[in-house]
């Protein structure tokens, strides 16, 4: 925590360096430990105004049979980073359900390090990252698991779609295992609007902007679809559905 | 209503339609037979705007007006629909979802009141029912796990919800079970009206049967090469493609 990261530190390689070196020396992770049999959820919704720099930490520990959810909407900002450290102990539960929506410049990452600890553990991430114009969106899930941490089950799921051809994303799962029983699946696609689906939809009335937004709005529902709590549901989709009507697809 | 005039099409430089000539007045039915890359698709494509399909040579009107200078949701707006020979499946988008946004964006464009929730519901349900169509499907994604039949008789929900002026039905009844194939000719039947026309695509005669046109067309290398009434269709069925076109 003293020196500003440079593009040799992994975590940062994708970074706005520029706009981190003015807001450092960051302020300390927020801790949060979710106790034995606990139930924790956080919703974010990062919308920085445009020129902020918006960076969150957190270090998290999820004690024994206790579950953490986070549902994060990461949007706003000149540059905009959640990262989320996770320890999970004896059969654990962590889930994340984020979407990134860029835009103009802007640099949006998302970076998670999940370390399954102990036997039995479970981390589902899903990460649906929409960039448009020259935007750069990031995603880094590594996922840690520990000699200790038989029957660990972790998956992660990023999908990016481009909307943009000067857009540019950088999605990288990794994985290190010490223990020979576990179940971890990754998964990471990169693409563009179906040109069959957006011709389909024009004929039936849309014009191209309009079957645009659609196909965008369904590709990140995938992921808000599955928050849980409706008042944090509702708040992501008003939030995306501003951010559709401003970038001009 | 119709007026296809020497149209010339090519994709990627390939002449595909290389003269095609046809006229499609209101109230008629008028059907497209032909082998398979006679031009058919490329024909039911061009008319509906799709990017790719390059008009080199020729005119098509609509009511008057070029339609080659619209953009494929002009056209539709304006009340010519395209039945897809292949329906796209669109996750994350519901049926009743896609099909409420697109008929209003077409009302709001043509200056019309859009349909309230409650007016669409009720229309929806009408429509579907008479089209055999469980109205739980259409709560689901676009064509997301429909078989093939479900996803023709939804195309027929979505021509009878938007109820246009001039259907071009491109394959629709390829791939269908008889039971499928009759809702979809009930679906174009009951589109039949004397200010409207349909221009069936089609490889087989068996939907003729069901559906009986006013024209048959034989489209062959990118040309229509004969004309004839409902016994065309048969004729083609004994004959084959090869003895007509030749």
């Amino acid at each position: 925590m003293n020196a500003v990261p440079t593009k040799r530190n992994e975590l940062w390689r994708y970074s706005d360096l520029q706009a981190v070196a003015a807001v450092w020396p960051l302020p300390a992770p927020e801790h949060i430990i979710v106790p034995a049999g606990g139930e924790f959820s956080r919703a974010i919704v990062q919308d920085a105004a445009d020129n902020e720099v918006a960076i969150q930490t957190i270090d998290l520990v999820i004690g024994k049979d206790a579950r953490a959810v986070f549902d994060i909407l990461n949007y706003g900002g000149s540059f905009g980073r959640i990262a989320i450290r996770a320890v999970l102990h004896e059969n654990a539960h962590f889930r994340l359900n984020t979407v990134q929506l860029g835009r103009a410049r802007q640099t949006l990452e998302i970076v998670c390090t999940i370390i399954h600890a102990e036997l039995g553990a479970t981390s589902r991430q899903t990460v649906r990252t929409v960039l448009t114009d020259k935007a750069t969106g990031t995603y880094l899930g590594k996922i840690q698991v520990m000699k200790a941490a038989q029957k660990t089950d972790a998956s992660q799921s990023s999908k990016a779609l481009l909307l943009s051809r000067l857009a540019t994303v950088n999605t990288k799962p990794e994985l290190e295992i010490h223990a020979d029983d576990v179940k971890c699946a990754h998964g990471a696609t990169v693409g563009e609007l179906d040109k069959n689906a957006l011709f389909y939809l024009q004929t039936r009335g849309l014009d191209e902007a309009e079957a645009k937004s659609l196909l965008t709005r369904a590709f990140v529902m995938s992921v808000i679809d599955d928050v849980q709590d409706s008042v944090v549901r509702d708040n992501m989709i008003a939030h995306t559905d501003m951010w559709l009507d401003k970038v001009a697809l | 209503m119709l007026n296809i005039h020497n149209l010339h099409v090519a994709i990627n430089d390939t002449p595909i339609l290389k003269g095609l000539t046809l006229a499609i007045n209101a109230g008629e039915v008028h059907a497209i037979m032909g082998p398979n890359g006679a031009g058919k698709s490329t024909l039911s494509y061009a008319l509906a705007g799709r990017d790719g399909y390059d008009v080199t040579e020729g005119s098509v009107t609509y009511n008057g007006h070029n339609l080659l200078a619209m953009k494929p949701h002009e056209r539709a707006t304006t009340g010519i629909f395209l039945g897809f020979q292949y329906p796209v499946e669109i996750p994350g988008v519901s049926n009743v979802n896609f099909l409420r946004t697109a008929m209003n964006a077409m009302r709001k464009r043509r200056g019309e009141a859009e349909l309230s929730g409650g007016e669409f519901l009720k229309l929806v349900k009408t429509k579907s029912a008479a089209l055999g169509m469980d109205y739980e499907m259409l709560k689901r994604p676009v064509n997301v796990g429909f078989s093939g039949g479900e996803k023709k008789r939804n195309e027929m929900v979505q021509m009878a919800m938007i109820n246009p002026t001039l259907a071009i039905l491109d394959e629709t009844d390829s791939g269908l079970d008889i039971d499928a194939l009759r809702v979809v000719a009930q679906g174009i039947n009951a589109l039949r009206a004397p200010d409207k026309a349909i221009l069936l695509i089609t490889h087989y005669q068996r939907l003729l049967d069901y559906v009986v046109p006013d024209y048959i067309h034989v489209l062959a290398d990118g040309r229509i090469v004969k004309t004839g009434d409902k016994s065309l269709a048969h004729e083609l069925e004994r004959d084959g493609y090869a003895g007509i076109a030749a």
